[in-house]
């Protein structure tokens, strides 16, 4: 008879399939785990606290560098949140530049998870292929602001830059070769036997669980709840385009994995149709005031960020500064099931599961 | 151009409170002007103040004036360091003489009432005419009478639609209430709120708030319920047992923000290190280390 005893084992906090500085104590008998302890802050920054002496337009540097994936989104909510305290018309050119680089941010960002998913679970070519496009969005967004990961990009009022010359027609050609290579990738992983073993009935739950914890994003809808806030409270010029609540039924793995890829073909759907109806010319600022005061109150504002619900809420007292600022970040929320999906689970499905729910640790830690 | 630099200059000249005296002028050669560029701060707070010693000029050509003084180091003359009192004075110099200006704004705006208000941004209340009742205000009235109903009678404190939140309705509920309030939130079949957007913690100086989103997907409706504490000992019941999403969140609101929540099942920092001494996002926080 061998004799076991109870392991305590230290995951992390640098450990590649962490995606940033994030430790999990886990707990195991033998191969499998009994408990699981997240341990979380090595990137807390402050930003909240920050925040309350910068005016709005200096914090929206700070929110890209909360989910450093996803810039563009977090630049929108919290420009979204004053923009709705004030009462600031967008100009429509400024808005379509806006929808249009928060719908590459999401390619980008879902081919980042899928690169990175994927080379956890040990497939090292797809990485390769997932960035070199995602590298073309790069450079799109480079051209336009000059920057590869941290924008800046949009301002209260509009966006801070206009598209430069042939932008526009670049970005069709993008599109256009996005399409080709989602097919490709599909053919590349979505049916591999191994892939599917690792994948299929892991990590699994179901709706209830899923709106207890309050997920949000891919692994809410990965359970079929059909709840996509571009869909269900329209925000920007969502309600203007085409496009489905990409669901799945499960809660898995796989499912989640199907969700995000079905995200990006519907993401190169609404590009489509935005860079058909992209407006000639226009304004890309509104009108805003010299210095912006959001009336005393506050706002709760939520968008769909590619992990899900991102919401600002803003404390204001008439000044220029913030009162409170306090985000609320899909990844650490989403973070908050994690400790509940492993145990029972096998060691090796810890990967899996972590990178199943796509965590972003600037944005867990903020 | 703007409002705000006109209103400046205007009521600047006729309520002359502040005299900042000005520094910059008194060229006392004590410290050689190693660095051209003096450094921001006391530069722009010395242009405020500047401002209402010269009462027919707008602020920006006084602003302009004193730019190019700040930025020609070399041929203006070296100028003294000042003490930080003296940094101090001119800034509370500067900040009445703005606090006074924006005072006398408001009555030229109150005066002038027919004049189409630009934006919305000071918080003025146009005299506009009566709004239709908003679509939300049965959902709030309902949701305070359920509460009354059900919970108590004192449960719910305020009871309003957030104007800046597309009517959100909006309550606070008695502390000691919350509990029982939550799970009729969750359950019951008119309010079902199963998913618990966001919980935030506020600071107000006299008292603290934990905000709540509960969120009822079916309908696509949302409340915004707060509970009110005081700042000695701050504690909001958990409601961790309701909503699972209000554990981590209320772990991060104990650490930044110091607000006990009894009954949660593992009350620990989060964020901050374990031996972090004060709550950062506590107004009166003051950083253990300055420097950092």
């Amino acid at each position: 008879m061998i004799r076991t005893e109870e392991l305590l084992l230290n995951v992390g906090p640098q450990h590649p399939s962490t995606h940033g500085v994030f430790r999990i104590i886990v707990r195991l008998d033998g191969e499998i785990i009994t408990e699981a302890i997240p341990v979380m802050g090595y990137l807390h920054r402050g930003t909240e606290k920050l925040a309350e002496n910068l005016n709005f337009t200096q914090i929206i540097p700070y929110t890209d560098r909360m989910d450093y994936v996803s810039a563009m989104t977090n630049n929108y909510v919290l420009c979204h949140a004053v923009e709705k305290m004030m009462g600031i018309e967008i100009p429509e050119r400024a808005e379509f530049l806006r929808l249009i680089v928060m719908e590459m941010q999401r390619i980008a960002s879902h081919l980042v998870w899928w690169g990175t998913y994927l080379l956890d679970i040990g497939a090292l070519s797809p990485f390769l292929f997932a960035f070199s496009d995602r590298e073309r969005i790069l450079q799109l967004f480079n051209e336009l602001c000059g920057a590869r990961l941290t924008y800046n990009y949009m301002r209260v009022g509009g966006v801070k830059w206009d598209a430069p010359e042939g932008w526009i027609d670049r970005v069709k050609t993008f599109v256009k070769d996005m399409r080709l290579r989602l097919d490709e990738y599909h053919n590349l992983v979505s049916g591999n036997e191994i892939f599917l073993s690792r994948l299929k009935g892991i990590g699994k739950y179901d709706a209830d669980t899923a709106i207890a914890y309050g997920l949000s994003g891919a692994n809410l809808r990965s359970t079929g709840v059909e709840w996509d806030l571009r869909k269900t409270e329209p925000y920007s010029l969502y309600d203007r385009f085409e496009f489905d609540v990409v669901t799945g039924k499960n809660g898995d793995c796989y499912d989640r994995y199907l969700c995000r890829m079905g995200e990006i073909e519907q993401s190169i759907r609404i590009l489509e149709q935005a860079l058909e109806q992209f407006p000639g010319d226009g304004e890309t600022m509104g009108k805003v005031p010299r210095v912006i005061r959001p009336p005393a109150g506050e706002t709760y504002v939520r968008i769909e960020s590619p992990r899900g619900e991102i919401g600002c809420h803003i404390v204001s007292k008439g000044k220029a500064e913030p009162y409170r600022l306090k985000f609320r970040r899909p990844s650490f929320v989403n973070l908050q099931i994690l400790p509940k999906l492993l145990v029972g689970e096998s060691m090796t499905n810890l990967v899996t599961i972590l990178g199943g729910i796509d965590i972003v640790l600037g944005e867990v830690d903020c | 151009m703007s409002e705000e630099i006109k209103k400046d200059g205007e009521t600047a000249g006729t309520e002359p409170t502040a005299q900042p005296e000005d520094n910059r002028s008194e060229a006392a050669p004590e410290t050689a002007p190693s660095e051209p560029q003096t450094e921001p701060a006391p530069a722009a707070s010395a242009e405020e103040a500047a401002a209402p010693s010269e009462p027919a000029q707008a602020a920006e050509p006084a602003a302009s004036t004193a730019e190019p003084a700040a930025e020609g180091g070399e041929a203006a003359p070296p100028r003294r360091k000042e003490t930080e009192e003296e940094k101090a004075a001119r800034r509370k110099a500067a900040l009445e003489a703005r606090e006074a200006a924006k005072a006398g704004a408001a009555q030229a705006k109150a005066a002038e009432a027919a004049a189409p208000a630009a934006s919305s941004g000071d918080g003025g209340e146009p005299a506009a005419p009566p709004k239709p009742p908003s679509p939300n205000q049965p959902r709030l009235d309902r949701a305070v009478q359920l509460l009354k109903e059900l919970v108590a009678e004192d449960a719910v404190e305020e009871a309003s639609l957030n104007e800046l939140n597309d009517d959100l309705p909006t309550l606070v509920v008695k502390n000691e209430r919350w509990p029982a309030a939550a799970v009729l939130f969750r359950d019951h079949e008119e309010l079902g709120c199963r998913y618990l957007r966001n919980v935030s913690g506020v600071d107000y100086e006299t008292y603290m708030e934990v905000v709540y989103y509960p969120l009822n997907m079916e309908r696509r409706e949302t409340y915004c319920v707060k509970v009110r504490t005081d700042r000695e000992n701050p504690s909001v019941p958990s409601v961790t047992p309701v909503w699972e999403t209000a554990n981590w969140n209320e772990r991060e609101i104990y650490d930044l923000l110091g607000i006990d929540f009894p009954g949660h099942p593992n009350m620990t920092r989060i964020m901050m290190p374990d031996d972090w001494v004060g709550h950062p996002l506590r107004k009166d926080y003051v950083p253990l280390d300055p420097e950092v």
